[in-house]
């Protein structure tokens, strides 16, 4: 089969596609992680008005078509548009951009649900043995720990495999930002089916290895 | 176990944190890296392959890296027109003059051309075959055959409204006359698939029709007619517009495709795969054929 052609004979070009699709997915899925981890905790842990209605606004934004998304930060960081100045546009930075704000909203609202999931007993507990606010904060983490790393393989999962964002904000540049599915997405229009399916099967694998990885933290 | 994973993590972070400062210092040019150009061009004409080709010559004799945007017409101009990119190679002429006139695009040059072609079935159901291209057009119009446009504001999709319009429809009417006038909306590939799925009428630039890597059942009916012609021309950005444009590359990128060596190795390329050329060489003096008005629009170096 051709996949395992590929992957065998070490093809470079392929492995440097894959290897820039795994660069620039990690990157969104870690610095979103950083960023919407606490602010999920931060939202669960206090009450205030239009609380429930922020929570449904996040859950509203899964849904938006990640063509959307790269048109959106498209139109910001073209040379015409307010932030052209950082020339981030048709780069691998700009796409990485463009993933944090895609995968934004599913790790947020999952981040919620995860500290939500841990009953209030435990907070209670770690108070009534003395422990500090920060001490009590890692706890409830530890506890929620398999629901957020859920979170984050799901980020992976979406930043890996969306096309629209990739392909309109990094352009598909060959040897430059050129990854897993834009390539499936040219490959396929010129007719090569085949190693489209094959470009596929090694995003497959790269989901399983991530898959892998996480399921170990999230076990321990 | 609990280690190890932190471990692990630590140094995948820290590799993360060094690559990204490497290519943001890159991209700032704080440490050496190559001039960049970045090219906008039309999926026609990449899918072929000769742009690849074109882009390891260019790149090696100006050491520079030249970044190629393959997506359709009307996006490359938009690209342009936003600053975006600093150089074009687009294939349709109305649009391309209407760039220029309105001070967004300079030093236009004819860098190749070649044919479009009504392909179908076999079968021919309407029975096109060997008609002029506006005979054909109005044949499958009156037969309601099944005929599937591009419908996304390429430079294909365009040609085909200049051959409606020329065989005297008015493409509105064109649209909204039936099912068997379909609007793919999508890219070539996909076009010529829907096409050869449905037994269907397309029109196609030669280039992608043979280039095309899935068995499709289409084959050409109709390949001779003034207005199949196709020519593909390069727009420099225009640096007034846009400061930012490298214009001294792009004079380079135009003068290398213009140069003899280019121009035959653009005549010379598919022959051996497809026995037959993909493309014709269109600078230097190749005007009379390709219908541009002046000598310098054609052939004069930058």
């Amino acid at each position: 089969m051709k996949a395992i052609e590929l992957i065998i004979t070490l093809n470079p070009e392929v492995m440097e596609i894959a290897g820039r699709s795994i660069a620039i997915s990690s990157f969104s899925t870690i610095i979103a992680s950083l960023i919407c981890i606490p602010v999920g905790g931060l939202i669960h842990f206090h009450e205030f008005c239009g609380k429930k209605t922020l929570i449904i606004i996040i859950q509203t934004f899964y849904s938006i078509p990640t063509v959307c998304v790269g048109l959106l930060v498209f139109l910001l960081l073209s040379r015409s548009g307010p932030l052209g100045m950082l020339g981030l546009l048709f780069t691998p930075a700009g796409m990485i951009v463009a993933q944090i704000i895609l995968i934004s909203p599913i790790m947020l609202g999952l981040s919620i649900s995860a500290f939500r999931g841990v009953g209030r007993a435990v907070q209670d507990t770690a108070v009534s043995l003395g422990a500090a606010r920060f001490q009590s904060l890692c706890t409830i983490i530890k506890e929620a720990r398999y629901a957020l790393v859920s979170a984050v393989i799901l980020g992976f999962g979406r930043a890996v495999s969306e096309v629209g964002c990739a392909m309109i904000v990094g352009g598909n540049i060959r040897g430059f930002t050129r990854v897993l599915t834009t390539a499936i997405a040219l490959e396929t229009s010129i007719g090569n089916f085949e190693l489209s399916i094959a470009l596929g099967i090694i995003l497959l694998c790269i989901s399983f290895t991530v898959s892998l990885f996480l399921n170990k933290i999230q076990q321990v | 176990m609990n280690r190890k994973i932190k471990i692990c993590t630590s140094i995948m972070i820290i590799g993360l944190l060094s690559s990204a400062a490497y290519s943001f210092m890159i991209n700032r040019e704080i440490i050496g890296g190559r001039e960049t150009l970045i090219l906008a061009t039309t999926t026609s004409l990449y899918d072929t392959g000769l742009l690849e080709e074109l882009e390891l010559k260019f790149e090696e004799k100006y050491d520079v890296d030249l970044r190629i945007i393959s997506v359709g017409t009307g996006i490359a101009l938009s690209f342009a027109e936003r600053g975006d990119v600093d150089v074009l190679i687009i294939h349709d002429r109305v649009r391309e003059d209407k760039f220029v006139e309105e001070g967004y695009g300079i030093n236009r040059r004819c860098i190749a051309y070649n044919y479009f072609l009504i392909v179908g079935h076999a079968d021919d159901p309407a029975n096109i075959k060997d008609l002029s291209p506006e005979d054909a057009f109005t044949k499958i119009m009156e037969e309601k055959s099944s005929f599937v446009s591009r419908g996304d504001n390429s430079g294909t999709h365009a040609r085909e409204r200049l051959i409606w319009k020329s065989s005297g429809y008015d493409y509105e009417t064109i649209r909204k006359s039936g099912t068997w006038y379909v609007e793919a909306g999508s890219g070539m590939g996909a076009t010529l698939t829907m096409a050869s799925e449905k037994a269907a009428y397309t029109l196609v630039d030669i280039g992608t029709f043979l280039a095309y890597k899935y068995k499709l059942d289409l084959v050409s009916l109709v390949d001779e007619g003034d207005i199949l012609l196709n020519v593909y021309a390069v727009i420099a950005v225009n640096p007034e517009r846009h400061p930012h444009a490298n214009i001294g590359m792009t004079n380079n990128f135009i003068n290398f495709l213009m140069s003899n060596e280019t121009q035959q190795m653009i005549g010379e390329y598919g022959v051996e795969k497809y026995k037959r050329p993909l493309f014709y060489p269109a600078a230097n003096g190749k005007c009379e054929v390709i219908g541009c008005p002046t000598f310098e629009e054609c052939a004069k170096p930058v």
